[in-house]
């Protein structure tokens, strides 16, 4: 048994046939006063892409650090790969990390490492490879975000915002991840490298990774991306269902929302 | 007043709290070791001329002090001992402390602040990474070893700086200083104070740990933090002294 399998092992084998990869129920967050989500509920099935949209402040990432057990919830039950993780510790939550990937909305990359030494930090501490095979590996990491070899040797300060993002998605596929979480991943990118992002991650949910959650609030990465959308407004789901079925939705709000993000994404 | 009183005790519990979660983490991965030589580096190389420079002009300030006013008393033959006591017992320990403390601490809330704010902390744990091991418990043990050395250099530099400003500025036969010091001075004069260096070490790291990782409100949080690291340092090392002191005092004294 490989190293990485007797990990996911101790974490616990992934969810039976048919289980949900992440399952929420009534899952409710407050910071002191401030009650950010209040009791929402979903499920992503394998091989499934979740766009979960919603206006600044309505609790979207605090949604992905709930999922990445990186904040606990006041309420409800967090359910990753059939295991419930919202009372584990740190210690426990680690082996279930290492099945996740998480794009930050800023990438985090580390800044005294190279874009080499980023994208090779997971291999370095959660497997015995080699050197050589490690730079095989990110080399095919970072062609699969569309970045070549001349990129290797740089610092993060010295990539543009595209490029950064970029990285950290290959950083997140250096896992191995059963499940991708991006954090705004097209923000305060231009049109032509938030089109290079929405393509990359429709061509990752192709084999590399087939199941994701992505926040946002980009109408049309969601319409690129999204198998099933959730419209978050004030703490609660105000829509949850295929893409169709929420942009045609009756509800005041939730086309409220949509004019909104339409008329700031076009 | 009850607000002050709440961070104040938040705090103390916070520094708790890190300090059980270090101890439950001491069992490092070999590959870790690589970082605990780095900090060492850091910690103990880079502010060797900062504790050396200040320990022995202490040393020589003090005895040329001592010198002067037990001159009035008839007592100049002691102030070998007495330089050296002070030096060994209180000076060379908590002067090392407060300076190396200081810079090293306010390093690493920096550097730890820096990395919060920028969400490499939490990028670390998304990857599956026990930050914990990966970042603080290098640091606390480098420093468990840094600050007994280099409190060992300074008491040693204090005693001979004390000792050749007597010669130059005072005519103290050098020998007669040596022996009147030996002769006073107990191994465990110079003991206690190297056993609270120890704690010093863990302490001030600890406080320049918790600040960094509990660091909001991006760059002018920052630099609060660090601010903030080099006045509790100080405050602890001076408090702690105090407790330390008393305690050894009880115990071996």
């Amino acid at each position: 048994m490989g190293s990485r399998a007797r990990e996911r092992a101790r974490a616990g084998a992934g969810p039976a046939d048919g289980q949900p990869m992440l399952e929420l129920v009534d899952v409710g967050k407050r910071f002191d006063r401030n009650e950010v989500l209040k009791g929402v509920s979903l499920t992503v099935q394998r091989g499934e892409t979740l766009a979960i949209m919603g206006g600044s402040g309505s609790g979207k990432t605090v949604m992905l650090r709930l999922i990445a057990g990186l904040i606990r919830p006041t309420s409800g039950v967090v359910r990753v790969f059939g295991r419930r993780i919202d009372g584990l510790g740190e210690e426990e939550l680690l082996p279930i990390r290492r099945r996740m990937g998480y794009v930050f909305q800023g990438a985090a990359l580390f800044d005294s490492l190279t874009v080499y030494e980023n994208v090779a930090y997971p291999m370095r501490e959660h497997t015995n490879l080699g050197e050589d095979e490690i730079r095989e590996r990110v080399g095919h990491f970072l062609s699969l975000v569309a970045l070549g070899p001349d990129v290797l040797g740089l610092l993060p300060s010295e990539l543009s915002g595209g490029m950064r993002k970029r990285v950290g998605i290959a950083r997140a596929l250096a896992q191995e991840p059963q499940m991708l979480l991006f954090d705004e991943p097209t923000a305060g990118l231009d049109p032509t490298n938030a089109k290079l992002v929405a393509d990359l991650i429709v061509r990752l949910g192709g084999g590399v990774c087939d199941t994701a959650v992505v926040v946002t609030h980009d109408l049309e990465l969601t319409k690129t991306v999204a198998d099933r959308v959730a419209i978050l407004i004030d703490g609660r789901f105000a829509a949850l269902g295929p893409l169709d079925a929420v942009l045609g939705s009756g509800d005041p709000a939730v086309q409220a929302f949509l004019a909104g993000e339409a008329r700031v994404t076009t | 007043m009850e607000a002050y009183l709440w961070r104040t005790a938040m705090w103390y519990g916070g520094v708790g709290l890190l300090t059980a979660q270090v101890l439950r983490s001491l069992a490092l991965p070999p590959k870790y070791f690589r970082l605990v030589i780095l900090e060492i580096e850091v910690m103990g190389v880079r502010s060797l001329g900062v504790a050396l420079t200040a320990s022995i002009f202490t040393g020589m300030v003090f005895a040329l002090q001592s010198a002067v006013n037990m001159a009035r008393f008839g007592a100049e033959n002691y102030v070998g001992p007495i330089a050296a006591l002070a030096i060994l017992r209180e000076l060379g320990p908590v002067l090392t402390a407060i300076l190396v403390g200081g810079k090293v601490a306010s390093g690493i809330t920096a550097e730890l602040g820096s990395m919060r704010v920028t969400e490499q902390i939490d990028a670390l744990r998304t990857l599956g990474v026990n930050f914990i091991k990966r970042l603080i418990v290098p640091r606390v043990l480098a420093a468990l070893l840094v600050f007994p050395v280099l409190t060992v250099l300074a008491d040693v530099l204090g005693v001979l700086g004390g000792m050749v400003i007597m010669f130059f500025e005072r005519g103290t036969d050098m020998w007669a200083y040596w022996n009147t010091t030996t002769y006073w001075v107990l191994p465990r004069d110079f003991l206690m104070g190297v056993a609270k260096s120890f704690f010093f070490g863990g302490i001030v790291t600890l406080i320049g740990c918790y600040n960094g990782l509990s660091t909001t409100g991006g760059t002018e949080g920052l630099g609060r933090a660090t601010t903030a690291t080099v006045v509790h340092c100080t405050m602890g090392v001076i408090i702690s002294d105090f407790f330390l002191t008393k305690l050894m005092l009880m115990l071996f004294w």
